[in-house]
This record gives structure tokens, C-alpha cells and sequence, in this order.
């Protein structure tokens, strides 16, 4: 029995659509009962609900960390707001064994008026701790927050960055034995957002429990035990991380699989006597229509239709960030001969070999030419939108705590360069050039 | 990771907190009768001072005078008042001053009128912690109220020196002074209970409440003496609980003649009732506070 510490069974909470915030004033609240008996002869009677949670029942370790994830609406967060007892449910039961801290959003009544200083106590006392408590751990919250030179200084005259600093600071001092936690991991920038993982990772690594609601995927494969996939209110699916995760990826197919290029609206100025027909994904490990994990390779097929003899055709690709940055191209003729081509079909198969482009959405464009004045047969800078998911791999990566879109193989090499010593093998080659470490070649694929 | 060692922490765990009690939290729907849970509130009697400490230390941020505003309000208006009813009007002030008469009834109306403002806007001001956070409610509204009892008493001090100066002595019935100002207190926090639930559901309370202490200003005995109320509406007069307050402060600090038993007790009694309901109602309403803010 006291192995559980949280149980949840039945949970459903129902709220009302459109009609609770719009009766905001007396006055509404008023009009709307006059004209209630009007709305039921058009047939509008009933108030229309929605349950934004229905039927949620699990069960909770002591020592466990559960992820929840799902798509906004999906039901995490009115969870959350049940679990640590903001609203009520309609229908079930929850209990609690231990003492219970939630963490919705980090910050919750820093006033800005007040200082660093004033902040950290009275924050400390919205979440929960005693002022004795708070005392002790001043100091620790302090350095973990790297604000010591602004604790008499208004927190209205403190960088974004620093404010995240201090209020995550605190809150990650809390020591309950069940901790609620929403996305506040979605703040701060990337060494900050690092740090805080880590500390999530010391927390449950303590044998607290812990449950988590993410939209961070690595995050939540690298430190939940089990994962619990709602969607529309209810139970998904519940499992280990990888496979709970791979499927709710793999879930939404949004793209064909193969996209019809042909029928794409073109830009003017084609020459046309070649044209992109069709793209198809042919990846073994994709999860999903133009969806594959972090770190597989990337394998294409693009069926072209040439129209006229032409002295020769070249396939060109570019990757760029939904942004429209481009941060990748390639051309067919790096690895084909360029011979003449005469009118026909065309499948030319491509692949990018071990793709170490950070989890996210990209655009694929193609385009033809043909002769030596570059001039296009045919263009579609925005053919495609591709998926690059989440992976083990990417968690091992820590992908989440990188900020560039690619991410390339680097060998990292250390020396001891203090002593005369040297180990061997590694010692010479780094030895040579230790300025030149980044530039150092990748292992051989 | 978590996977293997997934067993260890949990008998570390057993080890650590051996206390055999766990405490439990159950959260079910509330149906019918809501407990009032005091206990609870008592417990996070730091949460409470907190948040009066915050109000006070932002309050008066970037105002030239500061605190002096606590004083400034009821004394402007005690002038105001002397001057038209004491001097143009002729109130009559049961033998004493008038000055010292109508501010001896505005301090504790201050008391009484800004805990109840501040109150009723209480929940709507801190939507932002009732939506993230858990504690019990009833700490808000109970917070304002301290926070007007410390402008209380600095006001105190002004009614003080005026005594000094006009060589009154505080009779005999001095003693009851703290009886009065946690009435006005409760009465306030009673109406305050009523109002701030609602006001989340309604944002017209937020208007409604400057014009009802205004009214309710007049209809307290504070600018002219009960004894100018003719007897048969005397009852009436009753049913304000700061009548009781106000009359009763005249006669604990300037030993003003008012009979005083029947409207204390009648509106003890109803102070009683507001303070009981509102807080019925309060924790009623309460599951509903984050879903509709």
C-alpha cells in the first residue's frame, strides 16, 4: 500500500463551453436568462459540456517518474490542475500520499517591485516552504540562481534571463515527496534549460516521485520511468518512454506519402522542359509519412519527367528551417556524371547519409537545370515539409539542449597537457595542433 | 536510466522517512456542505503574513508620502466633515468636539470600509496565484484584512494626539476598544467573504463596492450622533453592525452618553451571521474560483 504515492482513478472534469466566460458580468448573466426561453424554441437548449477529462485512472509509485504527453487540449494540464488541487474534478478520485509540491509555472507571484531577496522568501511561501526552510536553503537557491550581485535589486531591473534564473531556483529547492511539474523546463536559454534538467534528474534520481507533463520529448525519454499518452481527455496509451513516444509522434500523418510534386503551384520564368513529378520517402526507420528519427538516414525517390532531349539534367535539394533558412543543399551531379537525358520518366534515388539534423520540422526544396547557364527547367523551393523526431539517440545527444539545427560529428579528444607525460596515441595527434580541436575529422561512417 | 535503478530510491526512500504517518491528501468533488477546514488556514499562517508583508512593502513604492497616507484619508475627511457639518450645519456631536467626534467614528469606519474593499477585490487581484497555485483561499481575503488593521492603527495616532489636545480622558470602557475593532473587522471580512466570490464571477462587484461603502457611510452614525435618528427607526439603525462600532468607540474613548446595549447586541449578532455565511459561501464557491477566473 505504501508503495503507491499517488493514485488516480474514474477522473473526469467537465467544464462548461462558451457559456461560463462570456456571463463574465450581472448584466450578461441576465440577458442570457431572458433569452434563454427564445434559444430552447430555436433548439439550442442544453448547455453544451466538454469533458476535458474522462475516465483517467493510474497509478503512481513512490519513487516513479511518469511523463504525460499529448497535444494541447489533450487534457495534460487540467491533470495537473486536479493533481494539485487548483480545481476540482466532476467525477473520480485522487490520492496523495506524502507531501505534495506543483510547479504550473515558475516565477508564481514574484512581485517586481520587491527584490531578489524579498522575491526568494515570498516566493518560497507561495509554494509552500517554511520560512525556516527557506533560511536555510537561501544560500544554495542564491548560487544556483548566479544572482548574488542583484539580491537587493528590484526584480523589475532584472534581465529576463536572470528572472527565469531566480524563480526556477527556487522552486527546484522544494523538497516534497510527490512534485507536480508543467513544461517549465520550456524557459530560459539552453545552458540555463540544461541545468534545470539536470536538477530534474537529481530530483528523481533521490526517489522522489515525480510527474511530469512535457511537450519536450528528449526530455521526457531521458528521465521519465513511464509515460502516459492522453489525447481528448483519456489514456492513450501507457508504457516505458520509447515506444509510448514513437507512436504519439508517429500519430498525426499530416503529408502524403508520396506528394504529388506535379500538381504544385510553380513560380514564372521555368523553362519546363523537365518537371518534378513526384517525391516519395523510402526510409526504413520512418515513423510516419515524412517522419523519421534523429541521426537515420535520409533516403528519397523523385520521380522527373523530361519532355525534350536535353544535353544533360541536374537534381538539386536545399534543407531550410521553416524560417527559410537554408542550412543544407546538395546537387545530383556531386555523384552523377552529367550525361544527356532524353524525353521519359526518371526516378533518381537519394541518400543523405546519417542526417544529423536536430529534432524539428524542415522544408525540402528541388529544382532542375539543365545547361551551363543555370537557368531552371523546373522549382519548388517549398516541396515538402519533413519531421525529424526525437530519438534515443537524440536524447543521448542531448539534442534538446543544443540550439543549432545542425548537428554535425565531431571527435572531441582530450589530452593531459600539463606534464611531460603523454598517453599514447592520442597524445600526437593532439598535441600537434591543440587550437585546432573543432576542426578535428569525423570518424569514419 | 531510470529503468534500473528505478528500485533502489524507493527502499532509500523507506529508510529516510520512517514516520509512519504519510500524509494524505484526498481530493474528491465536493457535494452539498463544503467544511470550513480553519485548521488548514492556521497552517499556512506563514503564506498569510507573507502576503501582508508583500502588500504593505509595494503599496506605498514610488509615492512621495508614503505612509502618511494611511493618516491622510481619514484626517482630510474628519476636516471636510468638521467643516460642513460641524461648522455650516450644526451637527450636533453629543458634547464633545466635533473634529474629535466624526474622526473618532471615521477611524473605525476606515478600518471597516477598506477591509471590505480590499477584500471583496481580493481574489480577482490574485487571480494569478488561485490559477497556479494550492492553499487555502480563505488566506487572501483574510490577509487584506490585517493589512487594513496596521493602517488602523497608524491612523490610531493621530486620534491619540487629538485627544491629547482637546484634554480628553477615555473613560471607563476603554477596555472594550479590542471587542469593537474585531467586530468592525469580522463584519467586514463577513461581506468580504460574500462579495470576492462573487466578484470572480461577476467583475460588476468591482464597481459596485466603492458605491456601497459610500452609501453605507452615510447610513452609519459617523458625520452626526445615533441620538439624531429618531427612536422608531433606532432598530433599523441596529441592523447596521458599524452603527454598534462606531457609537460604542465614541463612548470607550470620548465617554459620549448613547444607549448602547440593545444596538450592540443586535448588531454583534448580525456580524455573526454575515462572518458565519460568508464564509459558507466562500468555501462553497471556492471549487470554482480557478475555473472561472
Amino acid at each position: 500500500m505504501t508503495d503507491i504515492a499517488v493514485h488516480v482513478e474514474g477522473l473526469g472534469k467537465r467544464y462548461r463551453l462558451g457559456a461560463a466566460p462570456a456571463s463574465r458580468t450581472a448584466y450578461d448573466a441576465i440577458a442570457a436568462a431572458f433569452r434563454a426561453p427564445f434559444r430552447r424554441l430555436s433548439g439550442n437548449a442544453k448547455p453544451e459540456h466538454i469533458w476535458a477529462l474522462k475516465n483517467v485512472t493510474f497509478d503512481l509509485r513512490r519513487g516513479e517518474v511518469l511523463g504525460i504527453i499529448g497535444r494541447n487540449g489533450a487534457g495534460k494540464s487540467t491533470l495537473l490542475k486536479i493533481l494539485s488541487r487548483i480545481t476540482e474534478p466532476t467525477e473520480g478520485a485522487v490520492d496523495l500520499y506524502g507531501r505534495v509540491s506543483s510547479l504550473l509555472e515558475v516565477g508564481t507571484g514574484f512581485h517586481p517591485e520587491l527584490t531578489g531577496r524579498e522575491n526568494i522568501f515570498l516566493n518560497g511561501a507561495i509554494l509552500g516552504m517554511h520560512r525556516a526552510e527557506i533560511v536555510r536553503k537561501f544560500d544554495e537557491i542564491v548560487a544556483f540562481a548566479e544572482v548574488e550581485r542583484f539580491l537587493d535589486t528590484p526584480v523589475k531591473h532584472y534581465s529576463s534571463g536572470m528572472f527565469v534564473r531566480l524563480a526556477f531556483a527556487v522552486a527546484a529547492h522544494l523538497e516534497p515527496e510527490i512534485l507536480l511539474v508543467d513544461e517549465v523546463l520550456a524557459v530560459g536559454d539552453a545552458g540555463f534549460q540544461k541545468k534545470c534538467l539536470g536538477k530534474m534528474g537529481d530530483v528523481a534520481r533521490e526517489g522522489r516521485t515525480v510527474l511530469f507533463v512535457s511537450h519536450n520529448m528528449s526530455a521526457v525519454l531521458r528521465l521519465c520511468d513511464r509515460v502516459i499518452h492522453l489525447d481528448g481527455g483519456q489514456v492513450v496509451t501507457e508504457g516505458p518512454p520509447a515506444p509510448v513516444v514513437a507512436r504519439y509522434l508517429g500519430g498525426s500523418v499530416e503529408q502524403q506519402a508520396v506528394v504529388p510534386l506535379d500538381s504544385l503551384p510553380r513560380g514564372s520564368g521555368l523553362k519546363g522542359r523537365a518537371r518534378l513529378i513526384s517525391a516519395t520517402l523510402l526510409n526504413r526507420e520512418r515513423l510516419g509519412a515524412w517522419k523519421l528519427p534523429f541521426g537515420s538516414d535520409l533516403v528519397l525517390e523523385v520521380h522527373v519527367s523530361v519532355l525534350e532531349r536535353l544535353p544533360m539534367l541536374e537534381l538539386g535539394l536545399a534543407i531550410s528551417t521553416v524560417t527559410g533558412f537554408e542550412i543544407a543543399s546538395s546537387l545530383s551531379s556531386h555523384s552523377l556524371p552529367p550525361i544527356p537525358r532524353g524525353p521519359g520518366e526518371y526516378a533518381f534515388q537519394i541518400t543523405g547519409s546519417e542526417l544529423t539534423l536536430a529534432p524539428g520540422t524542415y522544408r525540402l526544396g528541388l529544382g532542375l537545370r539543365t545547361d551551363q547557364y543555370y537557368e531552371l527547367e523546373d522549382h519548388l523551393p517549398e516541396a515538402l515539409d519533413f519531421e525529424i523526431l526525437v530519438s534515443d539517440a537524440a536524447a543521448q545527444w542531448k539534442t534538446d539542449t543544443i540550439r543549432a539545427a545542425v548537428i554535425p560529428k565531431f571527435r572531441f579528444q582530450c589530452a593531459n597537457s600539463s606534464g611531460p607525460t603523454m598517453e599514447k596515441g592520442a597524445g600526437n595527434a593532439y598535441g600537434r595542433s591543440p587550437g585546432s580541436g573543432l576542426g578535428g575529422q569525423a570518424p569514419p561512417v | 536510466m531510470m529503468h534500473t535503478t528505478g528500485a533502489t530510491p524507493v527502499q532509500k526512500m523507506a529508510g529516510e522517512h520512517e514516520d509512519p504517518v504519510i500524509p494524505t491528501i484526498r481530493i474528491r468533488p465536493s457535494r452539498g456542505f463544503v467544511p470550513l477546514r480553519l485548521r488548514e488556514v492556521w497552517e499556512y499562517r506563514e503564506l498569510l503574513y507573507f502576503l501582508c508583508w508583500r502588500t504593505i512593502k509595494v503599496r506605498y513604492k514610488q509615492t512621495i508620502l508614503g505612509g502618511a497616507w494611511a493618516i491622510l484619508q481619514p484626517l482630510v475627511t474628519m476636516v471636510v466633515f468638521s467643516v460642513i457639518f460641524g461648522r455650516l450645519v450644526g451637527v450636533p456631536s453629543d458634547g464633545v468636539p466635533y473634529p474629535i467626534f466624526a474622526y473618532a467614528g471615521l477611524l473605525p469606519w476606515q478600518l471597516f470600509a477598506q477591509s471590505l474593499t480590499e477584500s471583496g477585490n481580493s481574489l480577482v487581484n490574485n487571480e494569478h496565484l488561485i490559477t497556479k497555485v494550492y492553499f487555502p483561499r480563505l488566506v487572501i481575503p483574510a490577509s487584506t484584512v490585517l493589512v487594513s488593521l496596521l493602517d488602523f492603527a497608524v491612523a490610531g495616532t493621530v486620534l491619540a494626539g487629538m485627544m491629547v489636545y482637546y484634554r480628553i480622558a477615555p473613560g471607563v470602557g476603554v477596555w472594550a476598544l479590542p471587542l469593537l475593532v474585531l467586530q468592525a473587522v469580522c463584519a467586514a471580512l463577513g461581506i468580504g467573504l460574500w462579495l470576492s466570490p462573487l466578484n470572480v464571477r461577476y467583475r460588476d462587484i468591482r464597481h459596485v463596492i466603492p458605491f456601497l461603502t459610500q452609501c453605507w457611510l452615510f447610513a452609519t452614525p459617523i458625520a452626526y450622533p445615533s441620538s439624531l435618528v429618531p427612536p422608531r427607526w433606532r432598530v433599523l439603525l441596529g441592523l447596521n453592525p458599524m452603527a454598534g462600532v462606531v457609537e460604542g468607540f465614541r463612548w470607550a474613548l470620548l465617554g459620549t452618553k448613547a444607549d448602547l446595549g440593545g444596538l450592540l447586541a443586535l448588531s454583534t449578532l448580525i456580524t455573526i451571521g454575515l462572518l458565519v455565511s460568508g464564509a459558507v459561501y466562500f468555501r462553497r464557491m471556492e471549487r470554482t474560483f480557478a475555473d472561472v477566473l
